[in-house]
């Protein structure tokens, strides 16, 4: 174990100093930070996530980069902490000719370099979390909440659940549990739950599980008492499997649950073991094995440039969500050269122009290798988000399967209108007059 | 050699009561301070203002704080961060609903409504002390934290509980760029550092120090306890609040009550055991270690190129390793450490 240990040190710092060598012989990159977290609490989401963008890089680095431009990447470790995450940034951000977006992966980071974007002209992509309003373009021009934000995703539940029941209006009178992680986390779909809920008509209780959440007896009590229809999970790190063996102690079927994005890997269902069989999540990715995930397993991890130690993690939830971000990142690379010249490296500014007017629809999907992978996404100004459709997996024991075949939607007008008003209120605060950036 | 006392007599009572009562010392720090003012704004980088300097300065301040609440008061705290949120929060309501609030007056009033946070939570230090006041201080720590993601009015009711702080302005005066925010940051502190060393050698200070010695003790001898206590509460809160409110307007810009966490506390309560209890130069020193050692641990360990998953965990060790390595060698702190140098100094060359 040890000599093994030390035989890995010795072969990194090898593969280090060549690469090192290597980054200096071409100076002409694409320079990308990575405010990674393989340590704490969260890490092992951290890792997967970091750990799929990277092994991204280096598939197109290995086919030729983006048009011959190759992408430069550099860690720095925030361990998930907003004062570490900042200082990750400021310390990146100059770097290898300045950095061309950034994705923290953590709220607290996020808010942390938020005001800081537009002053250092860096796009900031938030994939399923963050501010949800900062899907308006217009007073949030420098961050991209890709694909979807916690209030499409809360109306998504709605409506999957709607679905379920045979219809929107089945849902009345029906009773819903939105058990949330105590914080401002869990809070965030308040305003879309109880739309729904006038709207509706079912009755919603909610009830807080205090952060780190290793103990639930009193909410499943509560709830067990409800007896409810449903019981949306708005967990994050251990509640989340606490909150499954708990359920199946007090018997509530884990078919009736519906867990948010965070709450459905695969670092929250094995650990409940057979207690997590049946239990449904959002997500927004399709579960499954992909052309693109194939060519990585063959020309990183054959290679041995794969940055996952445990291969058995290649595909799964994280990984490919990191693989997913990593995607979009580099096509909005690509959609800049396309405008500013191919061939050439891209400055923040461009690679914002670039992430405001993505365009991955099913055929630019097959041709990555990512057909259904993520929804297809189109940006503007208006729209960051680009997307807003959800999917619904199921845990059958042991991996996840998908459970809709098509995306779901929600009410996308009323959470366009909810944006609009909240991200109309932030411009108020801070004084900004909503405009689209010119290209 | 350069050492030398001699010649340096005290001849009035304010010669005597100086806080650096030797000439060197005193012309080290003025020239320190003129230093951080004059010299460090042309010749740092955009980085080392906003990553290290200015959440340097501003943990500083939160363990000076808590230095006088722990290591002059004796009463432990584990409410650090919460004292720090209310400061935050509230200076940020009070800038949002007055109008024409000046910005200095809402860091003070943040800080205000922080003191009087600590004399409620301070109660407790009335009838109970060491571990189990810890504990009623880590409700401080839950309850300010849920109260703030509980009362939308707090929020001004944004549904993910994040504030944006307002822009920074001072008699027309705009504080935008990093130099500026860490001149401001550093003019407060050295304002209310000043005021602290003087606090702690004063009536009040010595009355904190008495009662942290023996409490019995010091009430036969005529001080009373409870105010003494409360005010050691109101005062450390007050400072912890400024700090908070400065955490957020000047460094992070937009924070969440979270951000506040029981982690934080935690560090600072660290930072004020590291570098050293009950000296307000070990704030500094302390706050230091625990925020830029990291920072220093991150950048040798990167030179070595290892893959980044082993990076992270050798980072996290040696730091580990370094605090129980300062902590054996000296117990006292960094403070202490300093103290002891500077005796031999004084001697030096020729130790008797």
């Amino acid at each position: 174990m040890k000599l093994k240990f030390v035989k890995a040190l010795a072969v990194s710092a090898v593969a280090a100093t060549t690469a090192l060598t290597g980054a200096l012989a071409t100076a002409q990159e694409q320079f990308i930070p990575i405010l990674s977290y393989r340590v704490g609490l969260y890490a092992a989401g951290g890792s997967g996530f970091f750990g799929g963008a990277i092994d991204y890089f280096n598939l197109v680095n290995a086919n030729g980069g983006i048009n011959g431009v190759k992408i430069s990447w550099e860690e720095c470790e925030t361990e998930y902490a907003a004062t570490r995450g900042v200082e990750c940034y400021e310390r990146l951000k100059k770097k290898n000719g300045g950095a061309t977006l950034v994705e923290p992966l953590g709220t607290g980071i996020a808010y942390g370099i938020l005001d800081r974007l537009p002053a250092d002209k860096i796009p900031m992509t938030t994939l399923g979390y963050g501010r949800s309003d900062a899907a308006n373009g217009q007073v949030f021009p420098y961050v991209f909440p890709l694909i979807t934000s916690y209030w499409n995703q809360a109306a998504g539940m709605i409506k999957y659940l709607g679905d379920k029941s045979g219809g929107m209006d089945k849902l009345k009178g029906k009773k819903i549990v939105h058990l949330y992680h105590d914080s401002a986390y869990g809070r965030e779909p308040f305003p879309v739950l109880e739309a729904y809920e006038k709207q509706l008509g079912f009755q919603l209780i909610k009830i807080p599980v205090p952060h780190p959440g290793t103990d639930q007896n009193a909410q499943w009590l509560q709830i067990r008492q409800a007896n409810p229809d449903h019981v949306i999970l708005w967990g994050w790190g251990v509640m989340n499997a606490v909150a499954l063996k708990t359920a199946a102690r007090v018997g509530f079927p884990r078919e009736k649950m519906l867990g948010v994005w965070w709450a459905g890997s695969e670092e929250d269902t094995i650990p409940a073991g057979d207690a997590a069989k049946g239990y449904t999540t959002m997500t927004f990715n399709t579960p499954g094995n992909y052309p693109v995930i194939d060519e990585i397993r063959k020309k990183v991890y054959g290679a041995n440039k794969g940055n996952l130690s445990d291969k058995d993690r290649i595909g799964s939830v994280y990984h490919m969500r990191g693989i997913t971000a990593a995607m979009l990142w580099v096509e909005g690379i690509r959609n800049a050269q396309n405008k500013y010249g191919k061939g050439k490296v891209m400055t923040g500014e461009q690679v914002r122009w670039g992430l405001e007017n993505l365009n991955v629809d099913e055929k630019r999907q097959r041709e990555l290798g990512a057909l259904n992978m993520f929804p297809t996404i189109k940006t503007s100004c208006q729209d960051h988000e680009g997307s807003g459709a959800v999917k619904v997996q199921v845990w059958d024991g042991k991996a996840w399967k998908a459970v809709t075949p098509n995306w779901v939607v929600g009410d996308r007008a009323m959470i366009q209108k909810m944006v609009a008003e909240s991200s109309a209120k932030y411009a108020a605060e801070k004084k900004i007059t909503p405009a689209c950036l010119p290209g | 050699m350069i050492y030398r006392e001699s010649g340096q007599y005290k001849t009035s009572y304010l010669n005597d009561s100086q806080i650096f009562p030797i000439k060197q010392d005193r012309y080290a720090v003025l020239a320190f301070i003129a230093f951080a003012f004059l010299a460090v704004p042309f010749i740092a980088t955009p980085y080392f203002f906003s990553a290290i300097l200015i959440p340097f300065l501003i943990f500083s301040l939160a363990a000076l704080g808590l230095n006088i609440l722990t290591g002059y008061a004796g009463q432990i705290s584990l409410g650090t961060a919460a004292f720090m949120a209310v400061g935050a929060f509230a200076a940020y309501n009070f800038m949002l609903r007055v109008p024409g609030m000046p910005i200095l007056l809402a860091f003070i009033l943040g800080g205000v409504c922080a003191s009087i946070v600590g004399i409620v939570f301070g109660l407790p230090s009335l009838r109970i002390r060491g571990f189990y006041l810890a504990a009623s201080t880590l409700a401080t720590q839950f309850f300010v934290v849920w109260c703030l993601t509980k009362v939308p009015w707090f929020t001004n009711y944004s549904s993910s509980g994040v504030i944006t702080a307002q822009e920074v302005k001072i008699l027309g005066f705009h504080f935008n760029t990093p130099e500026e925010k860490y001149l401001l940051v550093l003019a407060i502190v050295c304002v209310m550092a000043l005021l602290a060393k003087n606090m702690v050698r004063s009536t009040v200070g010595r009355s904190w120090m008495a009662v942290r010695d023996m409490d019995v003790a010091a009430e036969v001898i005529g001080f009373k306890i409870m105010r003494t206590k409360l005010t050691a509460f109101a005062v450390s809160s007050f400072y912890c609040g400024v700090a908070g409110a400065l955490f957020a307007y000047c460094y992070v810009g937009t924070v969440e009550p979270d951000a506040y966490n029981l982690d934080l506390s935690f560090r600072i309560l660290f930072m004020v055991i590291i570098g050293g209890l009950g000296s307000i130069l070990g704030s500094f020193l302390g706050a230091g270690f625990i925020v830029l050692l990291p920072i220093v641990l991150s950048y040798i360990v990167h030179v070595t190129g290892l893959p980044n998953s082993v990076t992270s965990n050798v980072e996290l060790m040696v730091f580990g390793a370094l605090i129980i390595f300062f902590l054996i060698v000296e117990p006292h702190g960094l403070a202490r450490l300093w103290q002891v140098a500077k005796e031999k100094l004084r001697l030096w060359p020729f130790p008797h």
